[in-house]
């Protein structure tokens, strides 16, 4: 066998074994999938998403859970996005390339490899704690609003820095003022990919367990919570306290739970890749 | 300026600084809470101990369990995750149609944004009782299970971040490579993975990181033991899975208990935060580099 001979059969060798390995994730994840709809689909009805907790895994719902979930949506919306929209137009517009600026940058990229548990601890101590706030939806949404924070900057800088500077040049010599120039101009020109961003960052939270843990989220709340005072439960914690129990009945819970989770997590992960389609194409510099 | 806009600058100003208030929120609240905790256990105890039962009677405060717990569920999901993802990064960077690699690539990023709970979840009713099926002596919660899917769950970081470090080499160097007869593969291991080496490395740091920062997946799946060793078979108990296990009881503050879990977390940060200055260094040089 000559040396080109044995040069192509390596190279077709590796072929096969890179498609083997890219169908191996995808196939993951349909095994995985096919598992929880399989497990999980026959439980769910509107009983289901309308019933409170209960011991019995045939009586439980996850309308607690649900309630939970949403109320931590808003709230870390209403918090994370103009904070973290902020600060990226702070960073990106108006810090010049001093040492300071790249301390920040530095910062930031250190705060988004933070692991999520870390920030239930901060949120333990200084919302739950010092500020007295308990294990409220409060502190649980201001600790993920942290935790989403460096997410949601850098993909608005991104989305800054896609402007080209013809369009913000135009608009200042036009008289427009620095402020008029990024609300008027970039800000809208840029708005697709920081939506995208924020949803992928709120659609992150959503999915977060540890943190909320640790701020005292409770495992079992037996009522919908109705201010943002109140305790709470989320679901991945009713899910997580359901994974844990022996019985099989709150595994076939479980799956249900987490066919709503996962609905929740890829309809919202849709919505961020069709802004970002859409923005795409409208713009034409 | 007008006034206005000075104020909103102010704004802008003070939701900028948030990010400076975090890292010094975290850094001091993990300080505070240790030196309290040194305060009543010995520094050398915790480094040395092989024993881990803040919750026992019989208290022993050594963290070596739990680093070995959390070293041993990485390494497995390192060992997963580096072969599969980089072969996947040099498929469809170098051979698969360019329709494939456009649709394939954000399939497999839904990996990683399914929530941890879920892998945790899977982990325990399908992955375990599988290798079950194969090594029957396998206990029911273990760490090489959990660390198999956490290194599935981190697949995407390697593949996308190393296939964009990939796509960054310039195509000149391919065609070279290419116009001097070398095979695909070559070209692949010999030209382009060096070339984009630093970028690869970034992202195997960072899923090193996040695998070491992971925590509901060994929370499930793992068990709660800390057990100084590298048995994959037993049931273990990582830093992360820790936290949560005292956080799901209720341990009052001030307690020598409650300390623990911010011992524990300051460990745990400084692990991630060395990784992460290391990664990060390495990309700025990269940058320049090409600038």
């Amino acid at each position: 066998m000559t040396n080109a001979q044995k040069n192509r059969i390596i190279d077709k060798s590796f072929q096969a074994f890179g498609v083997v390995c890219t169908f191996f994730g995808l196939a993951i994840l349909a095994v995985l999938i096919y598992n929880i709809f399989e497990e999980g689909l026959s439980r769910i009805n509107w009983d289901f998403i309308t019933n409170l907790p209960s011991r019995r895994p045939q009586k439980a719902g996850i309308y607690t859970a649900v309630m939970g979930t949403i109320w931590i949506l808003v709230m870390t919306t209403l918090i994370a996005f103009p904070l973290g929209v902020g600060a990226g137009i702070y960073l990106e517009e108006y810090t010049k390339k001093t040492k300071l600026a790249s301390l920040l940058e530095i910062n930031i990229a250190n705060l988004a490899g933070v692991p999520s548990i870390i920030y239930g601890l901060l949120g333990l101590e200084i919302f739950v704690r010092i500020f007295g706030l308990g294990g409220s939806l409060l502190a649980g949404s201001l600790t993920l609003s942290l935790l989403i924070l460096p997410i949601i900057i850098v993909a608005t800088r991104e989305a800054l820095k896609a402007v080209p500077s013809s369009i913000k040049d135009a608009s200042m010599a036009l008289g427009a003022s620095k402020w008029q120039t990024i609300w008027n101009q970039t800000l809208p020109a840029s708005i697709g990919g920081v939506l995208t961003g924020v949803i992928l960052a709120i659609s992150r939270a959503i999915g977060e367990t540890a943190p909320l843990i640790v701020v005292g989220a409770l495992a079992y709340v037996p009522f919908a919570p109705s201010s943002p005072m109140d305790e709470f439960t989320v679901m991945p914690i009713q899910i997580f306290n359901w994974v844990s129990r022996p019985q099989h009945g709150f595994a076939v819970n479980a799956s249900a739970a987490i066919i709503v989770l996962l609905l929740i997590t890829f309809m919202m992960n849709g919505i961020a890749v069709y802004f970002r389609n859409k923005w795409q194409k409208k713009i034409k510099w | 300026m007008k006034f206005s806009e000075k104020i909103i600058v102010a704004l802008l100003k003070f939701a900028a600084s948030i990010t400076i208030i975090t890292t010094i929120g975290i850094i001091m609240v993990l300080l505070f809470e240790t030196i309290n905790f040194f305060k009543e256990v010995s520094f050398w105890e915790f480094i040395t101990d092989k024993e881990w039962t803040p919750l026992f009677a019989q208290k022993h405060f050594g963290i070596l369990p739990l680093v070995t717990g959390t070293l041993l569920t990485t390494l497995i999901a390192i060992m997963v995750a580096l072969p599969v993802g980089l072969t996947i990064a040099v498929y469809l960077n170098m051979y698969a149609p360019k329709g494939f690699r456009k649709t394939v690539k954000p399939l497999l990023e839904v990996l990683a944004a399914i929530p941890t709970v879920v892998y945790g979840f899977f982990a325990l009713s399908v992955v375990t009782p599988f290798l079950q099926s194969i090594y029957p002596d396998l206990a029911g919660f273990n760490a090489l299970s959990a660390g198999i899917v956490m290194g599935i769950m981190i697949i995407p970081f390697v593949s996308s971040l190393s296939e964009d470090a990939l796509y960054a080499v310039p195509k000149t160097l391919k065609e070279a490579s290419f116009g001097m007869g070398s095979t695909r593969f070559q070209t692949s291991f010999k030209v382009m993975v060096p070339a984009a080496s630093s970028g690869i490395i970034v992202s195997i740091i960072l899923a090193i990181s996040r695998a070491i920062g992971e925590t509901m997946i060994v929370a499930i799946a793992a068990g709660q033991q800390p057990r100084f060793g590298f048995d994959p078979t037993v049931p273990i108990e990582t830093i992360t899975a820790y936290i949560v296990q005292v956080s799901m009881g209720d341990v009052p503050h001030g307690t020598l208990e409650y300390r623990t879990i911010f011992a524990a977390g300051i460990t745990l940060f400084a692990f991630t935060f060395v990784l992460n200055s290391v990664s990060f260094w390495i990309k700025k040089r990269y940058q320049e580099k090409y600038d």
